[in-house]
């Protein structure tokens, strides 16, 4: 269905006295590929298709989504979205009457070379046969995997007042994964953790993470890891790669910042935040070495985007500059409930779920600092690759991680491989104890398909990008 | 978006995937709809409010050993619907030849049919509203109250080519929530039921308001180390919530990532008083699985502290040779029953003195898989008591500690009541999930920051 026949439909259907209304259309095709012991798992294909109507009248705002995207459908929708804006005048937590409206128009696409569910299903099971063989480099591993999660959206946004906004994204996730098992301990080892390896494009992203040369790598690791050492506990500093430094970034700045956690919506599920309004312009929230952004704009980057989910135009904006808080990750909605500056991260799951305060990209800036420097600088300490557990608390304060990979650090060189690493800490002192931050060289542009939020829920993709980053004086612990 | 008779539209759908499929061909159907009042509040008032409907079906064309499926969106329009079925069969026919056989697939060969259709009367989600909001804005000052109302009618259905037929249809709401007494205190409330009940609601608002007083008093910061503490079953559910996460997979101990691995190998034995079943019976999930198997109505996973049993779904009873329990691909269980114990619920305060009354966790993880450890936080209303009264809230703190010592010698009652928990879970669709828990009074749960 064009954009054309969508429009035609909705501002039929839009009855007399409505102050404002979107229509948000989404066709959305996800695929699921896995060879798991050289045996192919059943493929999923999952499509999903449907609009959501949102009405504002008066004072009250709803919304409701269905997949009938007939003409009587749509009235339908619509008809119950206005229901509920004409029931909820006066008895919303804002007023939606202040919250500004624009007319957004343009389109944006994913760059992508070959689409992945366009490659015939034969190929793609021989490639991920192979990588899955690949992970079988000794007798210890006892699990392996090699996986691919593929997705292409197309999403029309419509509003009353003549606004349009098409999208196209394609994404993918590679994934490999090897378990190894010897005399009581067992490994886990992955190409991106928790399916940290995402970004948009096609085809071209198992070759930009090297997909097919990893799978050696990944088993070794799994080896090496089930006969190396307990990581040690104690005090000391701390280097994390990029894979590790995703998931610092996104639980402890990314959560934090989101405006509508601070405004309270979140508090009896996702949680409430430590950041509070009067923080933003004087709070140093880390060493003059952290510079982060919210940057929809980064090529390739799983979050990048040229307008979100409310029509609202994105740009990259510093969230924290030498360490000071800037800026809140508030969309138009909450900038305006909270008297704030706005932008654009109102983001929805799929069609049938409402936009909310999301993080999109959030990403750490690179330093000047090469990777061997920043080794060379650590009298005693631990580097860590790929995140294995998290856990924040409701405030996003005090965190503890896990990785799967470490390497001890002695006198400025590499050593042993540590296993079972973990650190922990607070937010609020944890970044003030950034000491090094690498240069470009050690950026990458990660991400994934898995935050959780919302009330109802609604998992979104994310983008995080970071170098290699030095922290100092961290409490990190191996294994009882 | 008036009702649809989904049921018939699976029997639409069946008949045109019947009229299609070609000598020993064989499908199975599965479609999942709901439609859903979703409203959230915040400070006493509505934050976002709407209704959605979605439902979708999942069909499995099978040749011989070779079986794809795919998913798609139902509108509810049966000859649109059953035209886009015919879509996907015809690509499902053209794409199995170039995939490999499947040494694991397994399908039903027994004609099971079952039917639950739950009755209820789904409120207007426009008058609960109402009612919500002016027991908040009644009180002076009003009432922090926050969380989320969703209600509606859950279905699932299940059709295949010898003519099974199973059948689920809930109606309900789950109404999750909190009464906010600041910053990150709280009392938690959850309120699920077929049909919606005002004065239940305001009984439970006036408990739970009462409940606030003792949090609004200065907070107890405590250091690390091992405290005595009572875990509520809402506390517990958290932490089962994450042994859920493959640890009771038959398939993930198989392939040692089970966190359970060593309560497996009967290394490690929990308390003789802590027996745990996969209570299809007493849940309100269905009793079927999307490949059509049909659910037994108990699976003993642990009794008298040993694991005795794990989730095992169809395939991976294929692939370790074992007999299947119905279980979802995931082996995740969906109806977990934990066996009270007999400390009166009455009596847990007092049987605990002096600790730790931890009403709630949040964000549980793995921190060593090997040991069952886990980590976590407390949340909301964790209560400090003395002489078996509580006497102020707790700072937040995280624990780490293993499951291992938690339910085995650090083990001292667990309650003679058990609480049922729905899920309150909407992740694409409404969860059907639920926990039937005790509390347990631990001598030790370790704090670490």
């Amino acid at each position: 269905m064009g954009p054309e026949v969508l429009a035609a439909r909705f501002r039929q259907a839009l009855p007399a006295g409505v102050d404002h209304a979107t229509l948000r259309w989404v066709d959305e095709r996800r695929t699921h590929l896995e060879v798991r012991d050289d045996v192919l798992e059943p493929p999923e294909d999952v499509r999903s298709v449907g609009a959501m109507v949102t009405v504002r009248k008066g004072s009250g705002q709803g919304y409701a989504a269905t997949s009938d995207l007939s003409p009587s459908g749509l009235r339908a929708a619509v008809a119950e979205a206005t229901r509920w804006a004409e029931r909820t005048s006066g008895r919303m937590v804002f007023d939606p009457r202040e919250v500004p409206t624009a007319v957004p128009s343009g389109a944006q696409a994913s760059r992508v070379g070959t689409v992945w569910d366009a490659v015939p299903l034969a190929d793609r099971v021989a490639r991920l046969a192979a990588a899955c063989k690949g992970l079988d480099v000794d007798g210890r591993i006892v699990a392996r995997s090699a996986s691919v999660i593929a997705a292409q959206v197309h999403q029309v946004l419509l509003t009353s007042d003549g606004g349009e906004v098409t999208r196209t994204w394609h994404g993918v996730t590679p994934e490999l994964e090897a378990v190894a098992h010897y005399e009581g301990v067992t490994q886990r080892r992955t190409l991106g953790g928790f399916r940290g390896a995402s970004q948009q494009g096609g085809v071209e992203v198992l070759d930009r993470f090297d997909y097919d040369g990893q799978a050696r790598r990944v088993g070794d690791q799994a080896v090496e890891l089930v006969l190396a050492d307990n990581c040690p506990s104690g005090a000391m500093d701390v280097l994390i790669a990029p894979d590790q430094m995703m998931l610092q970034i996104h639980e402890s700045i990314g959560h934090p910042l989101e405006l509508d956690r601070i405004l309270g919506d979140e508090r009896n599920y996702a949680g409430t935040s430590f950041v509070t309004a009067d923080m933003f312009g004087t709070y140093q929230y880390g060493s003059s070495l952290l510079n982060v952004s919210f940057d929809p704009t980064v090529d390739d980057e799983f979050a990048s985007y040229a307008f979100d989910d409310d029509g609202t135009p994105a740009s990259k904006v510093m969230l924290i500059d030498r360490g000071v808080l800037l800026r809140p990750l508030g969309s138009v909605t909450s900038g305006a409930r909270a008297g704030m500056a706005a932008l654009a991260n109102s983001r929805a799951s799929s069609w049938n779920r409402p936009p909310i305060d999301r993080m999109a990209n959030i990403n750490l800036e690179p330093g000047t600092d090469s990777v061997d420097a920043l080794i060379g600088r650590v009298r005693r300490g631990v580097w860590m690759e790929t995140n294995l557990s998290w856990s924040i608390d409701d405030s996003r304060n005090k965190f503890q991680f896990g990785c799967e990979y470490a390497r001890e650090i002695v006198d400025g060189r590499l050593g042993r491989v540590l296993r079972n690493p973990n650190y922990r800490g607070i937010s609020a002192r944890f970044w003030r104890s950034l000491a090094g931050v690498g240069d470009r060289s050690s950026w990458q542009v990660l991400g994934t398909p898995f935050c959780g939020k919302g009330e109802p829920n609604q998992v979104i993709r994310v983008g995080h990008a970071s170098p290699v980053c030095l922290f100092t004086d961290v409490d990190v612990f191996g294994a009882a | 978006m008036a009702g649809i008779d989904w049921r018939a539209h699976l029997e639409a759908l069946a008949a045109r995937a019947d009229a299609l499929r070609r000598g020993d061909e064989a499908y199975g159907l599965y479609l999942t709809a709901e439609r859903s009042d979703f409203v959230r509040f915040n400070r006493g008032l509505v934050r976002q409010p709407g209704t959605v409907q979605d439902a979708a079906v999942t069909v499995r064309w099978v040749h011989g050993r070779r079986h794809l499926a795919a998913t798609f969106t139902l509108t509810g329009d049966v000859d649109g619907d059953t035209d886009r079925l015919g879509g996907a069969i015809a690509s499902l026919r053209q794409t199995l030849p170039a995939l490999p056989e499947d040494p694991y697939l397994l399908l039903p060969v027994d004609v099971v049919s079952t039917e639950q259709v739950g009755q209820g009367t789904v409120p207007d989600a426009r008058d609960v509203v109402d009612e919500v909001v002016d027991w908040a804005q009644g009180a002076e000052p009003a009432h922090d109250l926050v969380g989320i109302y969703a209600g509606g009618t859950s279905v699932r259905g299940f059709a295949n080519h010898l003519g099974q037929r199973n059948w689920f249809e809930a109606p309900g709401f789950v109404f999750d929530l909190c009464l906010v007494q600041g910053a990150d205190r709280a009392v938690k409330a959850t309120l699920a039921a077929p049909a919606w009940d005002g004065d239940a609601f305001r009984a439970q608002m006036a408990q739970a308001a009462a409940d606030l007083a003792v949090l609004a008093r200065p907070p107890k910061r405590l250091t690390p180390g091992d405290w005595r503490a009572f875990l509520t079953p809402a506390a517990m559910e958290e932490v089962y919530d994450l042994l859920c996460r493959g640890g009771f997979s038959a398939n993930e101990q198989h392939r040692q990532r089970s966190c359970l691995g060593r309560l497996v190998a009967d290394e490690v034995q929990l308390d003789p008083r802590v027996t745990l079943t996969e209570h299809t019976a007493g849940g309100i999930a269905p009793c079927f699985q999307s490949d059509g198997f049909v659910r037994p109505d108990a699976v003993a996973l642990w009794v008298g502290g040993r694991h005795t049993g794990a989730m095992v779904s169809p395939r991976t009873a294929v692939e370790l040779g074992v007999p299947h329990n119905g279980a979802d691909a995931d082996e995740v269980p969906q109806s977990l029953h934990l066996h009270g114990g007999e400390l009166p619920m009455a009596d847990a305060r007092a049987r605990l003195g002096t600790g730790v009354w931890v009403s709630n966790l949040w964000y549980t993880n793995h921190s060593d898989m090997q040991s069952a450890r886990i980590t976590g936080l407390t949340r909301f209303a964790t209560l400090w008591v003395e002489g078996g009264e509580a006497v102020a809230p707790v700072e937040v703190m995280r624990f780490d500690d293993s499951v291992y010592a938690l339910f085995g010698e650090r083990l001292e009652a667990l309650t003679t009541e058990t609480a049922f928990l729905a899920d309150t879970g909407t992740y694409g669709w409404r969860s059907t999930r639920s926990q039937r828990l005790p509390g347990a009074l631990v001598a030790g749960l370790t704090l670490t920051l």
